[in-house]
């Protein structure tokens, strides 16, 4: 079950991922793509809710985070208008400019705010899925060896942990964006820095728990030697405080590329995206009646992380209902 | 006792027809863990309530306290203290009557008491909270009363945080407190269960006396018969959620009717038998589940008497059969002609080499040779020179309170830790489909200080464990059979998915577990389930010594014998080596070919168990001994007094470490020399500075009555 979970997860993220990180390269056949994604996307929501159908506030986060996924896979095949498309400049939503009608109007540089919006999520959720999957796989790996090993295994992670620890989040992600230079690929090294830490932290603290239990023990007077026991015997049986962990993380994850972005420190334009959406809007939203163009790539982001936050209190309630 | 029963006549305490219910999983229905249970308890009287786990006892304490908490509720029945119903008593009356009249002990002490209020503080606020007295006074009564519950170093306990008092001292703390506001009905929850012998054996004495000399009515729970028929004048033995069997202990221990409490009772090791006089039986299946209860009889499943017509058909009442004794079974009277107790019919005779006229089997050659082994953690030495030798098919019985380092021998014996100093040396054998290794001693490789990851394969295929806690164990995420292949595979050498499944059948049905459970993950086993795949795994590769440590101190009496029984039968059948740790005496007694008793890190006696069990004893194998609650009433016991509770293992004193309790000591030489070996018979050796005529002249601790 939980196999088949991951196998679609990744069915639906690896295409993205393709899509997103080398568009040029794909050329015409980039969209054809994302075909096996959407189906992946419908099946993994249709197991999701049957799992969790009694948890209210899992159904409503499931939904949300799979709406944007929906959306990511289904965006080239939508009747949107071209999202970089110069039109109509500050036509109001429900306006219509130079002949055509925009739902949730443009922006200053007349391109459709809905199309942007919706094409913008699959920059957020490639980069801020693939960034908190690789901190989990360091902070993972580190935090078993620490936990496990114990001894000078256990110093050296926890030293190392403890100095990047000790350096504020945000000077942090300059710091290695500024020496790495500005790209997707460098987010990910940022958000590896500041997470895989903590994730390092929690990991150990659970393995060292499980030192010490029984089953460990036979394992060791087996003869089985300690990568076996890290992956096997421990991993399997702390995952599920790591998976729900996972959903919050991903929630700051999102928060911090789009705030990479608004700075002007991640993702370079012209790409859709909702940080790039922010911060260009945050000039003409001064005025009321262009609010709109700051509210709504807000609210895109705000249901995402609340959807990844939801999530991670279902599987939190069911866990400890088990 | 008998006459304080007499003392008032109207009861205390009286439960008519208590059924309590739990909400079930996910809201759906209710699952009943108490059914039309009745109760009295007069005056001044203590009565016991028996049973296995998940069997009600709890609960009946629970609802009397009426402390259900959210998903519990009283569905019918009623609970009368002094003639009040407590069931409808409003909030503000039940919390007068809570700790005031009503006051309960729980099992374990650490767990009531405030970790950051000292003994004193906690004492004090009992008599200010229930009597309105000033400090002073309060203070003056704690004094007294620790007088009472025997803790003579007042001063000093009152100042003490919990966690500077030994369990004992702590669990005297709680009764303390508990009898401070001077209830009329004391409730004591498994009060010992998490206490060594020696000091469960004070804390019973002590409620025995309490229940004299202030005239406190009780009620006591326990899963052991032997404690139940030491402390109580009264009692009832539940199971699944009904009273079976109600009646005065005197009555009851001479005549049991109910199969249960018999079934419950050839469980039982008795600490005068061994494997050969009167094996173990166990009872088969297990406790129904609440949800689908059988529509008669509740114990019908598993009983060896039922019958279609009377005993399934619809519920069983609880009929009082002579002057105070009540059964709830439809067929006591023709059960009722059989002498008790009787093995359960319903199993197979004990096999063949366990009811071998010869009582021990001849022991091979040396297998596992432990010399002059000492381990210090900090300043608490957990082996001090132990010596130790298993010959081939041999079991021996380590034992010995907490603390004493039987478990510390044993992870250095398995490479978990490693000594400070001696050696251990291990004859290897050949196993199967591993090509056959001499199993000379000259082969063999100092291991004291070997960690497990740096031994050879081969040592660590002979040397393997079956673990105390049969919920920690298996790893609950994968299958049983996927932990037993995986064992097979590591020690058993086998190769090939084919062979290994093979091999793994083979394993499951010779702890006989169901093929099915190979499928299955630890979390849908019952603990006894677990157990078995337990030791089916350490059996996995042949090895030539088998370590138990405690294996089945945290399973109900009635499944214990069973997987006893199972591991000497594959122990036999396999001649490995099997060093068996426990707390348990009458276990120890009723298994082990040899026994070694410790006492801090240090070995106070071995021998063959028919010698270490009789006199000559060394004066802690007799404390243990007399510490052993009885529930035989063939057996008398008699009595002996320790000096204090186990000192703490740092700095133990220089000569006999056991000299801070001994009744016995020779002062001036005892604490300061240590004492000389005395070999009273080949292999039977004391550690003891007691002349050998005095040590001769020991009295049995257990006898025949006549």
């Amino acid at each position: 079950m939980s196999a088949r979970i991951a196998a679609l997860v990744l069915l639906v993220w690896l295409p993205l991922a393709a899509y997103v990180m080398f568009r040029p390269a794909f050329g015409p056949v980039g969209p054809y793509l994302l075909l096996p994604a959407i189906p992946a996307v419908i099946a993994l929501y249709a197991i999701a809710i049957r799992r969790w159908h009694h948890s209210t506030i899992a159904v409503v986060g499931v939904s949300l985070v799979c709406f944007w996924l929906l959306m990511a896979a289904a965006a080239p095949y939508l009747p949107l208008i071209d999202p970089d498309k110069p039109l109509a400049p500050f036509v109001p939503p429900g306006g219509v400019g130079h002949g055509t009608f925009f739902l949730l109007g443009t922006d200053m540089r007349g391109r459709d705010v809905l199309s942007r919006t919706l094409w913008g999520c699959q920059r957020v959720l490639v980069w801020g899925i693939g960034a908190t999957a690789v901190a989990y796989a360091v902070g993972i790996g580190l935090g078993l060896v620490g936990g496990y090993l114990g001894g000078w295994w256990d110093e050296i992670v926890s030293f190392a942990g403890n100095v990047f620890l000790s350096f504020p989040v945000m000077v942090l992600y300059i710091l290695v964006l500024n020496f790495l230079g500005q790209s997707g690929f460098n987010i990910i090294i940022a958000v590896t820095c500041s997470s895989a830490p903590v994730i390092m932290r929690i990991v150990r603290g659970l393995a060292l728990d499980a030192r010490s239990r029984d089953y460990i023990h036979a394992a060791q007077t087996r003869g089985e030697n300690p990568f076996w026991i890290m992956l096997v015997e421990i991993l399997p049986n702390v995952r599920g405080p790591i998976i729900v962990d996972a959903c919050l993380r991903l929630g700051y994850t999102t928060v911090a590329i789009t705030t990479l972005t608004f700075l002007g420190l991640g993702l370079q334009p012209p790409d859709p995206d909702w940080g790039l959406m922010i911060k260009e809007a945050s000039t003409a939203a001064l005025l009321w009646k262009y609010s709109y163009m700051l509210i709504v790539p807000a609210l895109a982001v705000s249901s995402l992380i609340l959807g990844f936050n939801l999530i991670s209190d279902g599987l939190r309630e069911s866990g400890a209902r088990e | 006792m008998t006459q304080a029963a007499d003392r008032s006549p109207a009861p205390i305490l009286e439960c008519r027809g208590l059924s309590v219910s739990y909400a079930g999983h996910g809201g759906r229905g209710r699952v009943p863990a108490v059914i039309d249970f009745d109760l009295s308890i007069g005056g001044g009287q203590a009565h016991g309530l028996v049973g296995e786990s998940g069997c009600g006892k709890s609960t009946v304490a629970l609802a009397i306290m009426r402390y259900l908490g959210r998903s519990g509720r009283v569905d019918a029945g009623e609970i009368r203290f002094e003639g009040r119903d407590l069931l409808t008593s409003s909030p503000r009356e039940l919390r007068a009557l809570r700790g005031g009249s009503i006051a309960m002990v729980y099992q374990e002490p650490m767990a009531s008491l405030n970790p950051s209020m000292t003994a004193g503080e906690q004492l004090v606020e009992v008599p200010m909270a229930h009597a309105g007295v000033a400090r002073a006074e309060a203070l003056r009564r704690a004094r007294d009363m620790l007088e009472r519950v025997r803790m003579p170093d007042a001063r000093r306990i009152l100042g003490a945080y919990p966690h500077q008092l030994s369990g004992g001292q702590q669990q005297r703390i709680v009764i303390a407190m508990a009898l401070l506001a001077h209830p009329r009905l004391l409730v004591l929850d498994e009060p010992t269960t998490a206490l060594d012998v020696t000091v469960e054996a004070d804390i019973v004495e002590l409620v025995r006396r309490i229940s004299a000399e202030l005239g406190t009515s009780m009620l006591y729970i326990s899963h052991n018969l032997g404690l139940i028929r030491e402390t109580c004048d009264r009692m009832t033995v539940m199971y699944a959620g009904e009273a079976v069997e109600t009646g005065s202990v005197a009555g009851m221990f001479g005549r049991m009717r109910h199969p249960y409490t018999r079934a419950l009772f050839a469980s039982l090791p008795v600490p005068g038998a061994d494997k050969h006089a009167r094996p173990l039986t166990s009872i088969p299946g297990q406790v129904a589940s609440p949800l689908d209860r059988p529509r008669g009889c509740g114990f019908g499943p598993r009983c060896a008497h039922f019958l279609d017509g009377p005993c399934g058909d619809a519920a069983i009442p609880l009929r009082v059969d002579d002057a105070d004794h009540a059964v709830r079974c439809a067929r006591a009277a023709e059960i009722g002609a059989v002498p008790a107790p009787v093995p359960a019919p319903a199993r197979a005779p004990p096999r063949a080499l366990a009811s071998a006229p010869t009582p021990s089997i001849a022991p091979g050659e040396i297998c596992l040779d432990v010399r002059a082994l000492s381990k210090r953690y900090g300043a608490v030495s957990a082996n001090a020179g132990v010596d130790l030798s298993l010959r081939r098919g041999e079991t021996v019985g380590l034992v010995g309170e907490s603390g004493c380092g039987k478990s510390t021998l044993a992870r250095i014996v398995m490479g978990l830790a490693q000594a400070d100093s001696g050696s251990i040396a291990l004859a290897s054998r050949p196993g199967p489909g591993i090509a056959a290794t001499p199993a000379a001693p000259e082969r063999s490789l100092d291991l004291a200080r070997l960690p497990v990851r740096r031994r050879r394969r081969d040592t660590i295929r002979n040397l393997q464990m079956v673990f105390q806690n049969p919920f920690d164990t298996l790893n609950p995420t994968r299958t049983v059979g996927a932990q037993i292949a995986r064992a097979v595979r590591k020690l058993g050498g086998e190769r090939g998915a084919g062979r290994i499944r093979e091999r793994v059948h083979e394993l499951l049905e010779l702890v006989k577990l169901p093929q099915e459970v190979a499928e299955r993950r630890p979390g849908q086993l019952s603990g006894g389930q677990k157990q078995r795949a337990a030791i089916a795994r350490a059996f996995a590769g042949n090895a030539a010594v088998v370590v138990a440590d405690e294996p089945v101190s945290a399973l109900d009496v009635s499944v214990q014998a069973a997987v006893i029984e199972l591991l000497i039968d594959i122990q036999r059948r396999e001649r490995t080596a099997l060093l068996f740790i426990s707390h348990d005496l009458s276990l120890v007694r009723y298994l082990a070919d040899r026994v070694v008793v410790m006492y801090l890190g240090r070995i106070m006696e071995e021998g063959r168990t028919e010698e270490v069990f009789a006199p000559p004893y060394h004066p802690y194998t007799e404390a243990l001994l007399a510490s052993v609650p009885l529930a035989d009433r063939r057996y008398a016991k008699r009595k002996v007094e320790l000096r204090a509770d186990i000192p703490s293992a740092s700095n133990p004193p220089a000569g006999c470490r056991f000299s801070t309790r001994c009744s016995y000591r020779i002062d001036g030489t005892c604490e300061r020399t240590p004492p000389p070996v005395q070999e009273f018979a080949p292999g039977h050796r004391i550690a003891c500075h007691l002349p050998r005529q005095a040590l001769a002249a020991m009295r049995p601790v257990f006898e025949e009555t006549p």
